[in-house]
């Protein structure tokens, strides 16, 4: 029977080189949170990332405290004999750059002003995390990932790992992911963005200072991702046209079951989530472009450097990330020649599929795995 | 596997030039592409719309691609490999015609499979009023994916109609051989092609 990876704790490390960004911002010293699930071997050839998408963090498996009711965020993936398998890998979850759960990010007090940095943090991109991702691998001394994996904004990061350290990449796990977002996708990021940058209490980002947060605008832009992370289909078999109410009650509380649903979403998120951060993560979605519009050529020239094995994943009702997204990469990999494995997941739940425990796609993260070699 | 799976898979193994590039179309689970991998060097993908398949095939350690050959191949390029094979998949393709010639642009040459419906086994079940089942038709007429059954005269009608050259014919029957009487005798026919021009 496939197992918990048991009571965890996060650790921090801390980095005293500058790390220059994309941007040209040079951010000269932070923290990264992250938690380890399993043993590193003696070579240490069996080390695994996890790369978070736009809500997550370090905390992917296992419990705090016997008493925690949650789990991390991909706990159904990863365990003792579940599909990545900690008794056979060694595995590295961790909070990204500009994040809200423990590495340095906006809310995080800058050293320099004793402040928290709001908005004077940099905005950061996909090929900084993985830059940044690389200098923790350096500090735990692994050279060489078997694999990494991750869905959504984290399967970018995966793409982006086999472009820029190819050597350090043995098998990539691209899931529900895409190589780029699309307009609709942009657009949707900034209708989000601008709930929050309108909200009276973002006070430019400098929120810290007043003592208050942008939650109505941070709840607006929850409630409009959560929309687009399912599918028509699956809100309609949850929610349907249910109501909470006795019949109308001809004003704009609420009345419908998907109304008290999103509200609670987005309640729950704003109270938990740092909206500058929020907008970040936005953000580095919307610039992700391995082609950088086009410089290096088509998206087949920008995959040429990655020499990783590949498994690439989506699922049928993910209209953020569709399959026809995941297909382009998967041309791309074939243009290159290279060895790639390609499924599409026939699920209900739309994008966040890519969380759900499913026999066939957890079969073939399984399948895939036995011949990654510890 | 059974002898007349594992004849055909040797002639087509014998087929192919070692360490070549195959894409196998509707690959199943992938054993044919294994046994090639391990007895020619050969690289490449499998096709497969199946979850079982797919599964399978990335059990074995096969780079196996989930799409429908009913698409097309526009995910390959022009003559990007030097084998394309259709192993016991036409007869259950819509676009008979089109997946032909998709093998053609894609691979450099093809190699395609089938169920013989001119075997004697059949030819006889049909005289006799029955719609027929055999080794290599082993389906009832109700529950089958077969939907463009055809001969050995027929297929290589087709062949000259899109401009396929037969290289090489193998026919089977009973994990051997058939020199005489093919379209009569033969219950699997093995296939070799290149574009005409």
């Amino acid at each position: 029977m496939p197992g918990s990876v048991g009571i965890v704790c996060s650790q921090f490390a801390h980095f005293d080189e500058p790390l220059t960004l994309r941007s040209g911002a040079v951010i000269h010293g932070y923290d990264l949170v992250y938690e380890t699930y399993g043993q590193l071997n003696s070579d240490k050839s069996n080390a695994i990332l996890i790369c978070h998408a736009l809500s997550g963090n370090h905390h992917v498996a296992g419990k705090y405290s016997a008493e925690d009711k949650g789990s991390g965020w991909w706990d159904n993936m990863i365990g003792p004999g579940k599909p990545i398998d900690t008794d056979k890998f060694f595995v590295i979850g961790m909070n990204n750059l500009g994040g809200c759960h423990g590495s340095t990010g906006p809310s995080s007090v800058n050293p320099v002003t004793g402040k928290p940095w709001g908005s004077s943090f940099p905005v950061v991109t996909v090929e900084d995390w993985v830059e940044s991702q690389a200098r923790l691998a350096d500090l735990l001394g692994i050279t060489q990932f078997a694999a990494i994996l991750g869905g959504s904004l984290g399967g970018m990061q995966v793409l982006q790992w086999s472009i820029s350290y190819p050597d350090r990449v043995r098998h990539a796990l691209v899931i529900a992911a895409a190589p780029g977002l699309t307009a609709q996708n942009i657009a949707f990021n900034d209708v989000a963005r601008n709930a929050i940058l309108t909200d009276p209490d973002f006070h430019g980002g400098d929120f810290y200072a007043h003592q208050t947060r942008p939650r109505r605008g941070l709840r607006l832009a929850r409630m409009l991702g959560h929309i687009t992370y399912l599918s028509d289909d699956v809100m309609g078999s949850k929610f349907g046209r249910i109501m909470r109410t006795e019949g109308f009650q001809y004003g704009f509380d609420v009345e419908f079951e998907i109304e008290s649903y999103l509200r609670y979403q987005g309640d729950k998120f704003a109270e938990s989530f740092d909206a500058n951060t929020y907008l970040l993560m936005t953000k580095a979605l919307d610039y992700f472009d391995p082609t950088h519009h086009g410089r290096v050529g088509t998206l087949s020239d920008a995959l040429k450097p990655a020499t990783a094995e590949f498994l690439v994943i989506s699922f049928t009702t993910d209209w953020r990330f569709s399959p026809g997204r995941s297909k382009e990469i998967v041309k791309a990999l074939l243009d290159c020649g290279r060895d790639v494995t390609y499924a599409e997941v026939t699920h209900g739940h739309g994008h966040d599929a890519f969380l759900m425990d499913d026999p066939y796609y957890h079969g073939l993260v399984a399948n895939y795995m036995s011949r990654v070699a510890p | 596997m059974s002898a007349a799976v594992r004849h055909d898979f040797q002639t087509i193994a014998e087929w192919i030039n070692p360490a070549s590039r195959v894409l196998d179309l509707g690959c199943g689970d992938g054993a044919l592409l294994t046994y090639l991998q391990e007895s020619r060097s050969t690289t490449g993908y499998g096709v497969e719309i199946t979850s079982d398949g797919v599964l399978a095939s990335c059990k074995r350690g096969i780079n196996v691609l989930q799409m429908n050959l009913e698409d097309g191949l526009n995910v390959f390029e022009t003559s990007s490999f030097d084998y394309v094979i259709l192993s016991r998949t036409l007869q259950a393709m819509h676009n008979t015609e089109g997946i032909l010639q998709e093998m053609l642009r894609v691979g450099r040459q093809g190699i395609v499979t089938f169920p013989n419906f001119g075997y004697w086994k059949n030819r006889l079940q049909v005289l006799a009023g029955r719609m027929p089942v055999s080794e290599e038709i082993p389906y009832q007429w109700f529950d089958t994916p077969n939907i463009h059954l055809c001969t050995l005269d027929d297929f290589e009608e087709l062949c000259s109609e899109v401009g396929a050259h037969v290289l090489q014919r193998s026919v089977i029957a009973n994990g051997k051989e058939v020199r005489v009487l093919p379209n009569l005798l033969g219950s699997l026919a093995v296939y070799r092609f290149e574009s005409e021009a």
